[in-house]
């Protein structure tokens, strides 16, 4: 099989070859660890300073602001449950901080605040999306309450590519917090949005960022959390206080120098690349929608440029990943069957889709790399397996 | 936790998937059951066809049809191949684990929810009886 058409970059990306020429030489020649007042730590601690400089500059940031982690779930956990935290003795007894959320944030976010809400730590609304995977503003505003301290959406939903209006919510924010009491902090998942949108924070107005640098062309293993000067959090890894205390544990310098060349090469021709990406989302969704039975997940308008998502009737999603994956075409499924825990996907079924109809989900996820010919084979090929799984279905 | 085959499909699960036996239907079957739902993201059907020879029945012939995972079509394909000529004495002792033995291994997550083969022909079987008593 000498096909390889890579359409998962939702899940994760192929490492740019410049990312790892930037990261090669700080596995054998300057190994040195970033603490240590040597030739070598302080090689180490300048890669670390200038990766940490790249981040910032990205997301419009002092560098200050920036903690390297292990990924976006760790971001995630550090901010929520550090940030809840440090809040929790300026609630009194039988009063808990609140937290505002959607029914569509990647698991990380669900389950940090899960575990704090088990713990008797926060208590949570998780808001409804419509059927195209939008919040409601007006109901989102109706959800603030006095001791809500923290909103956490997600940017760009990892599997079916909606925009949620972070601008929009970020203002808002900034303006009510003016005349509380008790800020409100603002957290968003940028994950799935760092590559192709505007990550600003100060465009954002966000308080919180999570991103992690599989998603953009470094290595899995490595992510980052901004957090905006003066808002406090309390670190959830003790040790040798690493990352101004916030994240303990020596600095995993050739990864760090890995994501910030990775984020700077986002930062290149980023608008350009986003329509390229775009146009060929475009095409695919135009060409895998002329096949009978098969609709759009999402919105057709306000998605990201790299995700292209779909519902299939009368086939089984990962049928259709194993039979791509043969001719060398590799796409993602929400169906329940695909999953650990075998239930059907929480975001399809936050859209309103039952499951009989998620289990027929598929998803392409581009890259910077996707070509229009590899697009024109997917569908050309597509509509066959659909056909040929359809044609072994029983009929009910 | 990282034993590989507790996530992926053996050579054997992965021919069957992509070159399924008997698949499709039998006009006017013996016998015939659908099991699983579409809630639950696997249906299976199964038609056979019972010949009597002296005092034994055998298993003529037998075609499935089935919507669901890679698991689920490549456990119909070698049910169908393992009980086929077969038998119906022999044809009901086959098991899950005959059959995940057959295919050279299932990750355990599979097992619970695409294995149906089995229930799917013993339900046909039941099927051919009762028909047969009327």
């Amino acid at each position: 099989m000498k096909t390889l058409i890579y359409l998962d970059n939702a899940a994760t990306t192929r490492v740019d070859p410049l990312v790892v020429k930037a990261m090669l030489p700080y596995f054998t020649k300057k190994y040195g660890n970033a603490s240590e007042y040597h030739r070598l730590g302080m090689e180490a601690k300048m890669a670390v300073a200038d990766s940490r400089k790249k981040v910032a500059e990205v997301l419009g940031a002092k560098t200050a602001e920036i903690v390297f982690t292990s990924s976006a779930t760790e971001s995630i956990n550090l901010s929520h449950k550090g940030l809840i935290e440090n809040l929790q003795n300026e609630f009194k007894k039988g009063e808990r901080p609140h937290v505002i959320t959607t029914k569509i944030e990647h698991k990380a976010v669900l389950e940090t605040l899960r575990h704090m809400e088990r713990k008797g730590e926060a208590q949570v609304t998780y808001l409804d999306v419509n059927k195209r995977g939008l919040i409601d503003l007006v109901t989102f505003k109706k959800a603030i309450k006095a001791q809500t301290v923290l909103v956490t959406i997600i940017y760009v939903n990892n599997e079916i590519g909606t925009i949620q209006p972070i601008k929009n919510i970020g203002k808002y924010l900034k303006e009510i917090n003016k005349k509380r009491k008790r800020p409100i902090y603002f957290h968003t998942d940028a994950t799935q949005a760092i590559n192709y949108l505007d990550c600003r924070v100060n465009n954002l107005n966000v308080d919180l960022l999570s991103l992690t640098g599989h998603k953009i062309n470094a290595p899995k293993g490595i992510g980052a959390l901004y957090v905006r000067e003066g808002v406090k959090i309390i670190r959830q890894m003790d040790g040798g206080g690493q990352e101004k205390g916030l994240r303990s544990g020596t600095e995993n310098v050739p990864y760090i120098v890995g994501i910030g060349k990775a984020l700077q090469l986002t930062e290149e021709d980023k608008i350009k690349k986003a329509k390229k990406v775009a146009l060929l989302r475009d095409r695919l969704i135009k060409g895998v929608l002329q096949i009978p039975g098969v609709s759009l997940t999402g919105d057709k308008l306000v998605r990201s440029p790299h995700i292209a998502s779909f519902l299939v009737d009368g086939v089984e999603g990962e049928a259709m990943i194993l039979a791509l994956s043969e001719l060398g075409i590799i796409a993602s499924t929400g169906s329940a069957c695909s999953a650990a825990d075998l239930a059907p996907s929480h975001v399809l079924t936050a859209l309103g889709i039952p499951p009989e109809k998620s289990h027929g989900s598929l998803r392409f996820s581009l890259g910077k790399e996707t070509t229009p010919g590899e697009i024109d084979l997917v569908i050309k090929v597509l509509p066959g397996i659909i056909k040929n799984l359809r044609v072994m279905a029983p009929k009910f | 936790m990282d034993n590989p085959f507790e996530i992926i499909y053996s050579k054997k699960v992965m021919n069957h998937f992509l070159h399924p036996k008997n698949v499709g239907v039998i006009k006017n079957p013996d016998g015939e059951a659908t099991v699983g739902n579409p809630v639950c993201g696997d249906v299976m059907k199964f038609y056979i066809k019972v010949e009597k020879k002296g005092k034994e029945e055998y298993l003529k012939d037998i075609k499935f049809q089935t919507l669901g995972c890679g698991a689920a079509i490549a456990t119909s394909s070698i049910m169908t191949v393992l009980v086929k000529g077969k038998p119906l004495k022999d044809a009901v002792k086959i098991g899950k684990k005959a059959i995940i033995e057959a295919l050279g291994g299932l990750p355990p997550a599979k097992v619970h929810c695409s294995v149906l083969a089995d229930t799917a022909l013993k339900k046909a079987i039941i099927d051919y009886r009762k028909k047969k008593a009327v």
